[in-house]
């Protein structure tokens, strides 16, 4: 590795965040000799060393009947790769001490490896192998495969699991994103390790790469591991084209069950993350239900009339449908006198939209919150790393981005309110039946 | 909880004690000029532990109270945590939201949580509004408006929330009785959300009594983690903190204790819900504060090594070699004040029944006990803890628990920053000894959670 790290490793840019405070963190753009490109923070004060890395994939690549492909998958990474069986495999990274994860998403399929600088090395090259030669052998794939089939029979009798999953259904239809991440009992049973190598070949690539390494590694060392662990990769995915789709919306899906607290989620339409309302909509999301003690959601059904522990909003924007989602439970006896509520709050933020004073507080706090949401641990910078490159934001995003949202007016959110919040949602309602209200 | 996370999850991993000791003595040496912990005590009686991180312009402040579930008087259970909640509530000078609302202002993050043993207060924010904060929960240590209006709001949210957390969860059923089983005396037999008879009869004056009695600086943990010096912290703390008077001394924490525990019992519940069973066996065991030397340690040693991880023993046989679990592993709970407790769980797979599960387990636990471990065992798991506490490090929050915690059980910042050489002390012997001395099955309590049909054979 030495003998490569002097090589032309370039540094194409460096940014500083522009913090009120001491600590900065600077993004160095890193290319490899062999063209493996990733967003360090290189950190010393403490001695390990972070990667995250994502290659665009998904369950959505799994292939019609082998449901279940890329989470199977994602579950063998550590259980052989190269000459070394999953048992020598696993004894090695724990004598390194390194901790090695792997998961599939929906759109991505996201992998993590914490080490001790000190053993950096040797730790890069058993990713090495687990990223290029997993081995997939038959052992650990039963092995794997029957504890991902267990998990799936846990969920069978659970209404609260039952009813997100057929409300899936319900709004994706023939979608991919209607399909359960970890397959059906059928299609989970059909997947053969050859499927597995296959399937690894052609999402595995470096066009489809992103990478984000925080820690005690500078850019010349980085390069040389880049091209160590994923150099090998081919050069391009073989993706299947996968349709973006509008959610099927103005329905109700119901699961009866005698449950003393009624679980409720409506969904609406969502927006695009490069779209340019992407801010205001996240603005008045924010307002309506987000993360904080003080949204509209919260303080109508839980402080002011004790309906609920939460009551929340999201918007979950993936690549290929988007919606916003609200979410509570609440007493079975009071689940119609909160889907009043939530109803109330809704169409007081579409027809009125939120106030100034609501909207300048909105702004300070996703402004103010990103370096705490995103910055305060390795894990977390370099998942902020992996995604600002994914949504192909720029290295200068964490510079801009208060600019872009202090740029929303309230017109905008108010338009964002009416374009997200007119439709007739969806609505899942898991608990007794006739105790629901409307 | 204010909200989300169990606070109340008594499974917590090993995640505490032995944590951060680890690292600040291996790292101190590599990280070099990593300032180092510090740790001062107010005129009125607040302790304070400042542990500096300049990474990232954040900074995590948090306020423990030593007062928990545990702590509360007999029917009064669940006011340690309903209180909790009374705490975003508003002051006098701050009306409610006013603190909430200043938090969100400027991007920060707020919750708190209530266990067995502490309550604590936390915001997570830029550097600069540290002293703001402190201002604002220094005001509500003793300033707190309590309406009966807002108590009797907030009550149905805690009941929203108990159901949530545990009535409509069947896991939660069983563990809540396993508990209220393994503990024949103690008050760690009792959820920290409270009983929901007992919640819905706390009053006002209950409430009050509880805040007057727990909320004063003397019994109270300031930790600060992040982006900041400790003279910084300092000087804010006496600003804001020590500007509240001193409170009554309050007497030793003395609980009912255990008794000496001579049954095996069983606690199951079968439900409609659950499809897949499992079971779990436990015991209790001393705290970090009452183990005798060098014990806690061994208990620590011995989770890891028996079922801690892919590589245990326990996921091992079970689940790698036999086939026969989908998951099998070990618990050690940690910075409790007086008691821990320890236990194994499983799940079968395949065709496999919960009877060979547990028979598995039976049998790695006896021959833990007659075998002992390695010293290559005691060595891995060693190794591996420590490695824990280098990442542990890496996340202001975690650390800032970390030292809560220990100090808010009966812990020093000296017990922490001196586990490396107590862990080193740890022999394979004592680790044989905590396993014959703690893993005795004809006084442990076993849970199984079974589908409604089946019957345990």
């Amino acid at each position: 590795m030495r003998s490569f790290s002097t090589a032309a490793t370039l540094l194409a840019l460096i940014i500083v965040l522009a913090l009120p405070a001491r600590a900065a963190v600077e993004i160095q753009d890193v290319t490899s000799d062999r063209g493996v490109t990733a967003w360090l923070v290189e950190d010393h004060s403490l001695p390990i060393i972070t990667f995250q890395f994502a290659f665009k994939s998904g369950t959505v690549q799994d292939p019609q009947g082998k449901e279940g492909m890329a989470n199977l998958m994602a579950g063998l990474f550590d259980e052989g790769a190269g000459d070394l069986t999953f048992d020598v495999f696993q004894k090695r990274l724990e004598e390194l001490g390194a901790e090695m994860s792997f998961q599939a998403g929906s759109d991505t399929i996201i992998g993590q490896i914490r080490m001790l600088a000190e053993n950096s090395d040797a730790v890069l090259d058993l990713l090495h192998l687990a990223v290029t030669r997993p081995r997939f052998d038959a052992d650990p794939v039963e092995r794997i495969r029957s504890q991902i089939a267990v998990g799936i029979r846990s969920d069978e009798r659970n209404p609260n699991k039952q009813g997100y999953r057929a409300l899936e259904q319900a709004v994706y239809g023939d979608h991919p994103y209607a399909r359960p991440d970890e397959g059906t009992l059928e299609s989970l049973a059909s997947i053969t390790p050859d499927d597995l190598k296959t399937f690894h070949a052609r999402v595995f690539a470096r066009s489809n790469l992103t990478v984000g390494v925080v820690g005690a590694i500078d850019a010349a060392a980085l390069g040389a591991a880049l091209d160590k662990v994923f150099g090998d990769l081919p050069e391009d995915a073989q993706l299947t084209p996968v349709e973006t789709m509008q959610p099927k919306l103005d329905q109700e899906v119901r699961v009866d069950y005698p449950l003393p607290q009624s679980t409720l989620q409506l969904v609406y339409p969502g927006i695009e993350r490069d779209d340019p309302e992407f801010f205001a909509a996240y603005l008045m999301n924010q307002i309506l239900g987000g993360g904080t003690f003080s949204s509209r959601l919260f303080n109508e059904v839980r402080e002011k009339r004790g309906l609920a522990y939460g009551a929340t909003s999201y918007l979950n924007s993936r690549d290929y449908a988007q919606t916003l989602a609200i979410q509570t439970a609440t007493s079975s006896e009071q689940a119609g006198a909160a889907l009043t509520v939530i109803g109330d709050v809704v169409d007081g933020m579409r027809d009125e939209g939120p106030t100034q004073k609501e909207l300048d507080e909105a702004k300070t706090y996703v402004i103010g919150s990103y370096p705490i949401n995103n910055l305060d641990s390795s894990t977390a910078i370099a998942r902020t790393l992996v995604g600002l490159q994914q949504d192909d934001l720029g290295i200068d995003y964490i510079q801009r981005r208060a600019d872009l949202i202090n740029a929303v007016t309230l017109d905008d959110v108010k338009k964002a309110a009416q374009r997200l919040l007119s439709a007739k949602p969806a609505m899942l309602v898991i608990g007794p039946a006739g105790q629901n209200g409307g | 909880m204010r909200y989300s996370l169990a606070a109340a999850a008594r499974r917590a991993a090993f995640a505490g004690f032995l944590s951060l000791a680890a690292a600040s003595v291996a790292l101190a040496a590599e990280a070099g000029g990593d300032a180092a912990v510090a740790n001062f005590t107010l005129d009125n009686g607040l302790d304070v532990v400042v542990i500096p991180d300049h990474r990232a312009p954040v900074v995590t402040h948090m306020l423990w109270y030593k007062v928990g579930s545990a702590d509360e008087d007999p029917g009064k259970s669940g006011i340690a945590h309903f209180f909790e909640h009374l705490m975003f509530k508003g002051t006098d000078t701050y009306p409610s939201g006013e603190f909430s609302q200043a938090v969100a202002a400027v991007g920060g993050n707020e919750n708190a949580f209530t266990s067995y043993d502490f309550t604590a207060y936390y915001q997570q924010v830029a550097p600069t509004e540290l002293g703001d904060m402190m201002r604002f929960e220094a005001d509500r240590m003793r300033h707190l408006v309590l309406s009966e209006e807002n108590i009797e709001t907030e009550r149905r949210v805690v009941l929203e929330e108990r159901r949530q957390r545990t009535d409509n969860v069947p896991g939660s059923i069983l563990s809540e009785e396993l508990n209220a089983t393994l503990y024949q005396n103690h008050p760690y037999g009792i959820p920290v959300i409270g009983w929901q008879r007992e919640i819905e009869g706390l009053t006002h004056d209950d409430l009050k009594a509880f805040y007057d009695r727990y909320y004063t600086p003397n019994n109270a943990i300031l930790v600060v983690a992040g982006d900041v010096e400790a003279d910084t912290v300092r000087q804010l703390a006496e600003d804001t903190y020590g500007k509240v008077a001193r409170g009554p001394d309050l007497p030793p924490r003395a609980r009912p204790m255990e008794p000496d525990q001579k049954t095996a019992r069983t606690v199951t519940f079968s439900d409609p819900r659950v499809s897949v069973p499992n079971l779990s066996i436990n015991w209790f065991a001393p705290s970090h504060r009452t183990a005798k030397k060098g014990e806690f340690e061994a208990l620590a040693i011995l989770s890891q090594v028996l079922g801690e991880g892919l590589r245990s023993r326990l996921y091992q046989e079970l689940v790698v070699k036999q086939g026969i679990a989908a998951s099998a592993g070990s618990y050690l709970q940690g910075n409790a004040y007086d008691y821990s407790a320890i236990g194994v769980y499983g799940e079968p797979r395949g065709d496999a029944d919960l009877a060979a599960v547990e028979e598995a387990l039976n049998r790695e636990i006896a021959r833990i006990k007659t075998d002992g471990i390695t010293a290559e065992e005691l060595e891995t798991a060693r190794t591996k803890i420590l490695r824990d506490q280098v990442f542990l490090r890496d996340s202001q929050v975690r650390s800032a628990n970390l030292f809560g915690s220990t100090l808010a059980t009966g812990g020093s910042v000296d017990d922490i920053t001196g586990l490396p050489e107590r862990l080193a002390a740890v022999t394979v012997d004592q680790v044989q000894a905590a396993a014959q001395r703690y893993l005795d099955l004809s006084h442990a309590v076993k849970g199984y959670l079974l589908p409604a049909e089946e019957k345990r054979s």
